[in-house]
């Protein structure tokens, strides 16, 4: 009897819109809040250059500073919608894997806004010189700081909304009720009586152009309070739609799968009796939701290793010996690899047909010159100088197949002792 | 064989912890078992056993939260890794963390047998997919004339059994084919294993996220 079953996952892969680059803080590289890692992501300059371009425009009149935090609160951070396997997803969430230190980011926003206090205040020091202007700018910058907290919580709220719904007046208070309204209010108070200080400066020459600059001020701050909120929204509202076609996909992906193990625990009933048959079925759904779960690993479409486990896969399957395979390192697949495959595949079907052993290992080893590729098994072995004419597949599917192709392969075995089978293959003259 | 060595099997399934027990009971002496980070502690700190099969993903934090806490607290005890999962910033992260060796859940009752023995007696389990992870983790090798203090690579030699216990060789079979003892693959193993835990090489616990296309 031949039970066929399909257990084929698909891998959700992210939709194949262009969409445009966008800058985003970097968690990977970061010093303070990633900005100058992002940027020099973005624009592929080397982040020695950002950072000093940062520093130098700090010194000279806190330029950089203000420029650092406005960059941090606008540019959203990469890690936003990273995600992982699943199963690791989840014991994250679970709190069954260590988590990460926090950091200096979860003071982020406080320190940005204190930042930006400072880099107004030296600037403002600079353009008009004493500390004439210096309460109404710290006033001023409370009530920004106050408008921005409460802008940021908005987002949050936001971010937990189920409905996925955006409410213009709700983005902006928030859902905190008179709390929120009552910062709101005091913030834009704040603000207001910065401007109104600025304007009623005694003893000025000149008070039309302190005006002015109040006026520049409110407007500055202004679009510093609204603006990133506007242009992180569009931001969010593209993340939103792919992330809602991501998690739909996912939805998908674990039906079918949920689906695949019902069918096998069902097959697994039907074959009580046959041992073999439910070690097999066992093991191929071990093996599918494995790679699902954990596995971050490339398909066997884009990589060697991919393809090596896929390959391992089939030969596990149709003969029911399983194949333990390790890999170092990769390599994108093309062509040249493609002899090497066939090779190994040849080499796990002989050793699981004839080898009597329980495993076998396969361990392949990529590097930029030179692939490497073991297959081994603890079976019974044999002469290779002597293959039996039905074992021709040694012959013609290894050896000569590996050899046509400028590899080498080498078969290491002897009565009672197992074999090795070692393929390698340089990568000169490869087109990629 | 003397005293069995004793061991608390700590796993947050528990048809898995019971399924471990009855195929290792008769052979080591199961002192008791624990779900979650907390319960664990206080077995390791109530019942010493020799050896603690450690689950890498843990309610509380994980494997690595449980060697963290005891700290000192139970120097006899010595750790090994067993896990389902794959992810390599995970395993290599308890290993860091102080566990002694790596085992998947799929491992049979004789070989986990063996595989606890060794970690009693202070060795380094390794099975061929931790080596695997090593390899990648120190790409590149260094000459044995200067390896002395050089925690961020692997000599040559231990390159090699790294290499053949990926490829499914046991310890003995390593030895033979080195021409070398038994004792001394285990030190080459155990030389890694330190090396694996003291290493400040930098992108070690994350290198797995990025393990890019050459």
């Amino acid at each position: 009897m031949t039970i066929v079953v399909t257990m084929k996952t698909q891998h959700p892969e992210t939709p194949a819109t262009l969409e445009a680059r966008r800058a985003s803080r970097s968690t990977e590289g970061r010093l303070i809040g990633g900005v100058a890692a992002g940027l020099s992501a973005h624009l592929s300059v080397d982040v020695m250059y950002v950072r000093g371009a940062f520093v130098l425009a700090s010194v000279f009149g806190g330029f950089g500073v203000a420029l650092y935090a406005g960059l941090w609160m606008i540019l959203p951070s990469d890690a936003r919608f990273a995600q992982g396997a699943p199963g690791l997803d989840a014991a994250s969430r679970q709190g069954k894997r260590p988590g990460r230190p926090s950091k200096l980011e979860d003071l982020g926003p406080l320190v940005a806004l204190g930042a930006v206090a400072l880099g107004v205040v030296a600037l403002l020091q600079s353009l008009g010189g004493g500390f004439v202007a210096f309460w109404p700018v710290v006033l001023g910058t409370v009530g920004l700081a106050v408008l921005w907290s409460q802008a940021d919580e908005a987002q949050r709220e936001r971010w937990t909304d189920s409905t996925g719904r955006i409410d213009l007046v709700r983005a902006v208070v928030g859902r905190g009720g008179v709390a929120s309204y009552a910062r709101l209010a005091a913030g834009v108070g704040l603000l207001i009586s910065a401007l109104a200080l600025f304007a009623l400066q005694p003893g000025q020459a000149g008070v039309s152009r302190d005006v002015l600059v109040a006026a520049a001020l409110g407007v500055a701050g202004l679009a510093l309070t609204v603006g990133p909120w506007l242009f992180r929204l569009a931001g969010d509202l593209s993340e939103e739609r792919a992330e809602r076609v991501r998690s739909q996909e996912r939805a998908d992906v674990a039906a079918h799968l949920h689906d695949s193990v019902l069918q096998t625990l069902a097959l697994i009933q039907k074959h009580a009796e046959d041992g073999w048959a439910v070690a097999r079925l066992a093991r191929a759904q071990e093996r599918d939701l494995r790679s699902w779960l954990y596995a971050e690993e490339s398909g066997p479409k884009t990589s060697v290793a991919g393809a090596l486990r896929a390959v391992a896969a089939e030969v596990e399957d149709s003969h029911g010996t399983p194949i333990e395979v390790v890999t170092v390192g990769d390599l994108p697949s093309s062509e040249r690899s493609q002899p090497l495959l066939l090779a190994a595949r040849e080499a796990m079907v002989n050793a699981a047909k004839h080898s009597g052993a329980d495993r076998i290992d396969v361990y392949a080893e990529m590097g930029a010159e030179l692939t490497e590729l073991f297959v081994r098994d603890r079976g019974r072995g044999f002469d290779p100088t002597q293959v039996p004419s039905d074992r021709l597949g040694v012959r013609a599917s290894i050896i000569d197949r590996m050899r046509r192709h400028g590899g080498v392969a080498e078969i290491k075995s002897a009565q009672g002792q197992g074999a090795e089978v070692r393929l390698s293959l340089e990568r000169n003259g490869e087109g990629t | 064989m003397g005293v069995p060595v004793s061991v608390v099997i700590v796993d947050d399934h528990a048809m898995f912890r019971s399924g471990v027990r009855a195929e290792i009971a008769d052979r080591v002496s199961v002192l008791g078992e624990a779900a979650d980070v907390d319960s664990a502690v206080k077995a390791v700190v109530d019942l010493r056993p020799d050896v603690v099969l450690l689950d890498v993903h843990l309610p509380g934090g994980g494997g690595v939260e449980v060697m963290r806490r005891l700290g000192t607290r139970a120097p006899e005890t010595r750790f090994l890794a067993l896990s389902v999962s794959d992810a390599a910033e995970d395993v290599i992260g308890t290993i860091r963390g102080g566990a002694r060796g790596y085992v998947t859940k799929s491992i049979t009752g004789t070989e986990l047998v063996a595989a606890i023995g060794r970690v009693s007696e202070g060795d380094a389990v390794f099975s061929p997919r931790l080596a695997g992870f090593v390899l990648d983790a120190f790409a590149g090798s260094i000459e044995v004339a200067q390896v002395d203090q050089d925690l961020d690579r692997l000599t040559e030699r231990e390159r090699e059994v790294m290499r053949l216990i990926a490829r499914g060789y046991a310890y003995k079979e390593v030895a033979s084919e080195l021409f070398i003892s038994v004792k001394t693959v285990e030190t080459h193993v155990s030389s890694v294993l330190r090396k694996l835990q003291l290493s400040s090489r930098h992108q070690l616990t994350r290198w797995a996220a990025d393990r890019r296309l050459l």
